[in-house]
Formats: structure tokens, C-alpha cells, sequence
């Protein structure tokens, strides 16, 4: 299938802002879906509240588009209702882990198998600009006018924490690199966290100086390096892009079908 | 197969209910005194191939239920007092998106964490106002075993039915309470399926296009149909739409849909009530001590009766107002400072002969309770 067949194309052009990174997360989303061959009816992606939850209307998958933060809560009752779909999480910082963070860290505890995509901006873009879990300190924001002094998460360093069995990040600048670890994260049997780093150049750049959407993404190319290589050895100060995690550990869906069959057991004993 | 009796307490009663109704997911959080609803699926369920999971908090497993919901299963969740204050935002959104779903409260004293193992009837009104926005609600509720089991049935049965949150008002002497339930045969009691759409592959799917009857057919995530699902306003697709039109008409249809069929909603008992002068209104336990004052009166020669509401929530004003209208005095007995009282009041034709006997202690609202308000309002002294 071409990858236009993945959209709902009356819905175009899409909402975001010109130069937004998040239509580069679904072209890559796109592409992983599109490389695998996988049924349009298979997936189900659930989204929550803000500029990135907005993407679970454009693909033409089955979509929900719920509350802000709890799209990994509502995918773990779809998930574990029909463990044969395959889910899709796209969320945004705030959204997965300000509000959400309980259920990203007890979604990958379970390691239910889901695909958890993490649109890293650092920033609230839908109402406005306000700092996030992972703008970091320093930063300029409507709610951190002299600039803010929250630390921020590592989102790969809490996902491996705790449990998820496939971590990785990437950056929109790096879209096939992205496909190339969506891919590997759908196909990964539990709880799957992919964080890429996506602009916003409407609310974080302008505040921030961090000059256009260009600017933006080839500061991503100048801020990270492939993990194991050397450049990231030498410069530890700079971000790594690749798998971080990827490791076996008995599936949530999985484990509950041996719950039943036991129980069933017992019940006509 | 044959009836079976069991001997249980009331969260178990709702069990049965629940199992007998076919549910087959539940999410849920502890929290006394609901906690028995939650251990008990945990074992049966999976007995019967269904899906039980506790999950990090009660806004988690709201969502979770609605989720599981969309995939075609009768799904419930159970809660106290904070777990449904928490559940709210997600109650709201199972309204806007309607989905069919069964959240039982298990009410204790509030406000706050209160008073977690006392009696309490205190969230008649979060029921029906504790997420934002206009919507409408249904709330059910029963004062025995027998009734929390047919209630609990109701309960998923009009979920399906109307595509929508079902709450089911229980209270901590009813839940803990032992006595006897008489469990139907499979097929006795008539179970709602929730209306599948009947439109093919590859043909126009219109998940939120009401028929006629005002029921809209449902498609299961994962089926042939993919469309969309948001607790934004939405247009007959599913897709977010702030058009005044569609917003307008999708509030007045979600709460159209519950408010005309009224009276297809409302459940209720009554006792002695045809030459009743001194009627009294009540719900879940403290009917219990209504009911017996009355029986109790009626053999000294009194002239009380009951009327029993089975369903809170729509509010069913008519019924009421009809069933007062003959009465010298209505008092409402209840746990809480008047929250159906205030209903009483607004659905009478004279707000001034109805009165509260009520109980907000913690302690369960006796008969000499009821009597001791009573002799005053009779003027007869205490
Ligand atoms: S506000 Fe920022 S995140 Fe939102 S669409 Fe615009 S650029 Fe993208």
C-alpha cells in the first residue's frame, strides 16, 4: 500500500503549525506501517490532549483520541481486551509524562505490548508555551518568564527504569532513522518507548532563540550522535540516538492468558 | 438449570449481577468499601475467560474500561467516594464519546477521604453533576440483595442500550451486609446486547448517526469499519467539529436520549402507598429502616407509606409529584444533608410538606430515627 493510503486525506492540509516537527513523526510512523504491510484494521492508535494528540485523526487506523495524559491507560484496556491489535501511543512531553507519567511508568512496568512514541518538544504548544516535564532548566516559557528551575526527565533513562524492554530515541531530522526504530519498536513484543525530538517552532523556538524549524532540526543533528559511536564516547555531554534497550521479558497480554487458562482449571474442578 | 441461593454480601450481590449480565473486562483501583467487588471479579472472571486488571489508579481504570468498551465488551469498574471523585473526567468523556460502561460506587462518607468504613449516601449529586459541561446521566441504586443483583443487570443492560455511563449507587451497609440472594437461571432475566451496525465493508460508516429509535449501531475496534472516537464535539464520523450546529445538536442529543425515555429508565417500589397520608421517600439502606417503620405503623392503624427509588438519576419528577400529591407530608429519608430532598422539593406541588430525616454521622438511619421526625411533623410531640 502507498503510504497516503495510511491517512485520511480529507483532513489535509493538517493542522500544525508550518515548520511543526510532528508532521515528520507521522511520515516516519507512515513509513514503519507501510514497510511492516500492516493491516489498516490491525491498529489501533490512541492519543491524548495537545498539538501531537491531534495525529491519531489523520491516520486512517482505528483512533482514539481520549484525555489529556491517559491515552497509554485507555490503549491498556484496548490492548489487554483484544491483545491481537497492535497499538500505537503517539503522546506528547507534557501528555506522557507531566499528567501521565503514572501510567508511562506503570505501562512499562507491565510491559504490555504497546508502542509508546514520545513527541518531545519541551514545550505546551496547544495552549500556548508553557514549560514541560522535559524543557529542562534554563528555559523560557508563559509560565517560566525568568526562565525555569525544574530539572527535567531523561525520558530513555525513566523508560528503562521502569521496565520497558525496548527503549530508543531519535530526532525528526532523522526521520528514516526514526522509521527504522519504529519499526523495530512495533515489532517488539511489550512495552515499546520511542522519544523523538520534535520541534516547535511556534512556542519553544521563538522564546528560546532557537531560530526557525530548519535551525531547529539541524540543532538535533548537532546535539546527538548515534549511540556506540565514538563521537558520542568523546562528547558525553551530547544525546544518544538508537536502542538503548531492547531485552525479552514475559508480556502482559501474554501472562494473563496463562491466568485464565489456571483459572479455568480450577473452575471445573 | 436451576435457581441458586447464595449467602453474600452486597458487593458480591453486584458480582453476580455483573457476571450474570455477561461482563467480561474489568479495570478497577481498591478502595473501601467497594474493595470486595474488585477481589471477587479477580477470581471470576478469568474463570469465565474475561479480563480483570488493577490498575495504578481509579483515572486509569475509568479509561481502561472505555477502551476495553470499544472493543465490543461489557466492561465495569467499582469505586468509593475519592476513586469516583478521580473518575470523573473519564465519566465525562464515556458521555461524550458514548460508551457503554458500569461504574458502581460504593458510597462512603465524604467529603475527602471521610470516613472510609461508615455509611454514607452522600454522592447523589456528584453522580449526576461530578464531570463538567451539560450531559445527562443515568444512576441506579437498590436497598437489598435481591435489588443490587437485578439493578447491577439494569445497570449494563441500559449502558447498552443508551451508549452510556451507567452508575450504580450502592452505600457501605449495603455492600458489607450479608443476606440471601436467589441467583436466576441463565435466560430468566433478559440481557441487552449493545446494537451492531449492520452496514458492510467498504460502505459509509457513520458511528455517531442515530436511527430513528435513537440508538446508535456500534462497530467494534478492530472490525471493518475504522473511524474515530474523541471526547471532542464530534460530527457523524466521529471527527472533532466546533460547528455551532453540531455542537448544538450533539448536546441536545446526549441529553435527549436519556431524558425521553424517562420513564423507560425509572425504577422504583412502592408500599402501602394508595391511602398513604405520611409518605416516605427513600433509597438503598436507609429504605430499609423506612420501609420497616411503616410496616411497623401501619400495624398500629398509621396511614405511612413508601416510595422506593430504584433509579436516581434522571431524576423521575413526575412520578414523584404523582405519587406525593394526595400526601399531608413527605419526608425523605436519606443519608446526607438533602440531596434528594432538594428533588422532592422541586418535583411537589407544595415544597412546604416535604421534610428530611436524615443521618450524616456515620451511623445508619434507624426507624426510631424516621419516627422520632415524624411525631413532630404529625404534631404529636416526640
Ligand atoms: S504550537 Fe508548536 S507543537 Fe503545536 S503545532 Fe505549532 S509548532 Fe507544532
Amino acid at each position: 500500500m502507498a503510504v497516503q493510503d495510511y491517512i485520511r486525506q480529507r483532513f489535509f492540509p493538517h493542522m500544525w503549525c508550518p515548520g511543526c516537527g510532528h508532521g515528520i513523526v507521522l511520515n516516519s510512523l507512515l513509513r514503519a506501517v507501510e514497510q511492516l504491510e500492516l493491516d489498516k484494521n490491525d491498529i489501533v492508535m490512541t492519543s491524548g490532549i495537545g498539538c501531537s494528540a491531534r495525529i491519531s485523526g489523520y491516520v486512517d487506523f482505528h483512533s482514539l483520541h481520549t484525555i489529556h495524559g491517559r491515552a497509554l491507560a485507555f490503549a491498556t484496556g484496548v490492548k489487554l481486551s483484544k491483545p491481537e491489535l497492535t497499538l500505537l501511543v503517539p503522546m506528547g512531553d507534557g501528555d506522557a509524562l507531566a499528567i501521565g507519567g503514572n501510567h508511562f511508568i506503570h505501562a512499562a512496568r507491565r510491559n504490555i505490548d504497546m508502542t509508546a512514541i514520545v513527541m518531545n518538544n519541551r514545550i505546551y504548544g496547544m495552549t500556548g508555551g508553557q514549560f514541560s516535564p522535559l524543557s529542562g532548566c534554563g528555559i523560557k516559557a508563559t509560565t517560566a518568564p525568568y526562565t525555569t528551575i525544574d530539572n527535567d526527565f531523561n525520558v530513555v533513562d525513566l523508560a528503562a527504569a521502569a521496565g520497558a524492554t525496548f527503549v530508543a530515541r531519535s530526532t525528526v531530522y532523522h526521520a528514516k532513522e526514526s522509521t527504522e526504530l519504529l519499526k523495530n519498536a512495533i515489532q517488539h513484543k511489550g512495552f515499546s518507548v520511542v522519544e523523538i525530538l520534535s520541534q516547535c517552532p511556534t512556542h519553544f523556538g521563538r522564546k528560546n532563540k532557537g531560530g526557525d524549524a530548519a535551525a531547529m532540526m539541524e540543532n538535533y543533528k548537532n546535539i546527538t550522535a548515534p549511540v556506540g559511536s565514538k563521537t558520542l564516547e568523546e562528547n558525553p555531554e551530547l544525546l544518544g540516538r538508537g536502542i538503548f534497550v531492547q531485552k525479552e521479558r514475559p508480556e502482559y497480554c501474554q501472562e494473563y492468558d496463562k491466568i485464565i487458562e489456571v483459572a479455568m482449571k480450577g473452575a471445573s474442578k | 438449570m436451576e435457581n441458586k441461593i447464595k449467602f453474600v454480601q452486597g458487593n458480591e450481590a453486584c458480582v453476580e449481577g455483573a457476571l450474570y449480565a455477561g461482563v467480561d473486562f474489568y479495570a478497577g483501583y481498591p478502595i473501601t468499601p467497594s474493595t470486595e467487588i474488585a477481589e471477587v471479579l479477580s477470581q471470576r472472571l478469568p474463570q469465565a475467560g474475561g479480563k480483570f486488571i488493577q490498575m495504578e489508579d481509579e483515572i486509569a481504570s475509568m479509561c481502561a474500561i472505555i477502551g476495553a468498551s470499544l472493543t465490543g465488551h461489557k466492561v465495569m469498574t467499582a469505586t468509593s467516594g475519592p476513586g469516583f471523585s478521580l473518575k470523573q473526567e473519564a465519566i465525562g468523556y464515556a458521555c461524550m464519546a458514548e460508551i457503554p460502561c458500569v461504574i458502581a460506587n460504593v458510597q462512603r462518607g465524604g467529603p475527602s477521604t471521610g470516613n472510609p468504613t461508615h455509611v454514607s449516601q452522600g454522592d447523589i449529586n456528584q453522580a449526576r453533576w461530578g464531570t463538567h459541561g451539560d450531559h445527562a446521566i443515568i444512576a441506579l441504586t437498590a436497598s437489598n440483595h435481591q435489588d443490587v443483583f437485578e439493578m447491577t443487570i439494569d445497570a449494563f443492560n441500559l449502558a447498552e442500550t443508551y451508549r452510556t455511563p451507567v452508575i450504580l449507587l450502592l452505600d457501605e451497609a449495603i455492600g458489607h451486609m450479608r443476606e440471601k440472594l436467589e441467583i436466576p437461571a441463565a435466560g430468566e432475566i433478559e440481557l441487552v446486547e449493545r446494537l451492531r451496525t449492520s452496514v458492510p465493508k467498504g460502505v459509509d460508516y457513520r458511528p455517531y448517526l442515530p436511527r430513528e429509535d435513537g440508538r446508535l449501531p456500534m462497530s467494534d475496534f478492530g472490525g471493518e469499519h475504522r473511524y474515530n472516537v474523541t471526547g471532542l464535539y464530534h460530527d457523524m464520523w466521529g471527527f472533532p467539529s466546533a460547528s455551532p450546529q453540531v455542537v448544538n445538536e450533539l448536546l441536545r442529543h446526549l441529553v435527549d436520549k436519556i431524558d425521553i425515555n424517562i420513564e423507560k429508565i425509572t425504577r422504583y417500589k412502592e408500599y402501602f402507598l394508595d391511602d398513604a397520608e405520611y409518605i416516605l421517600v427513600s433509597y438503598g439502606s436507609s429504605a430499609r429502616s423506612a420501609i420497616h417503620l411503616a410496616k411497623n405503623r401501619r400495624e398500629k392503624g398509621e396511614k405511612i407509606g413508601v416510595l422506593e427509588l430504584q433509579s436516581i438519576w434522571p431524576f423521575p419528577h413526575d412520578l414523584v409529584r404523582e405519587k406525593c400529591s394526595r400526601a399531608k407530608s413527605v419526608v425523605v429519608v436519606e443519608m446526607n444533608l438533602g440531596q434528594v430532598m432538594a428533588q422532592v422539593k422541586a418535583s411537589v406541588d407544595n415544597p412546604e410538606k416535604v421534610f428530611l430525616a436524615n443521618r450524616i454521622d456515620g451511623k445508619l438511619i434507624t426507624p426510631s430515627d424516621i419516627k422520632r421526625l415524624l411525631r413532630v411533623i404529625q404534631g404529636r410531640g416526640i
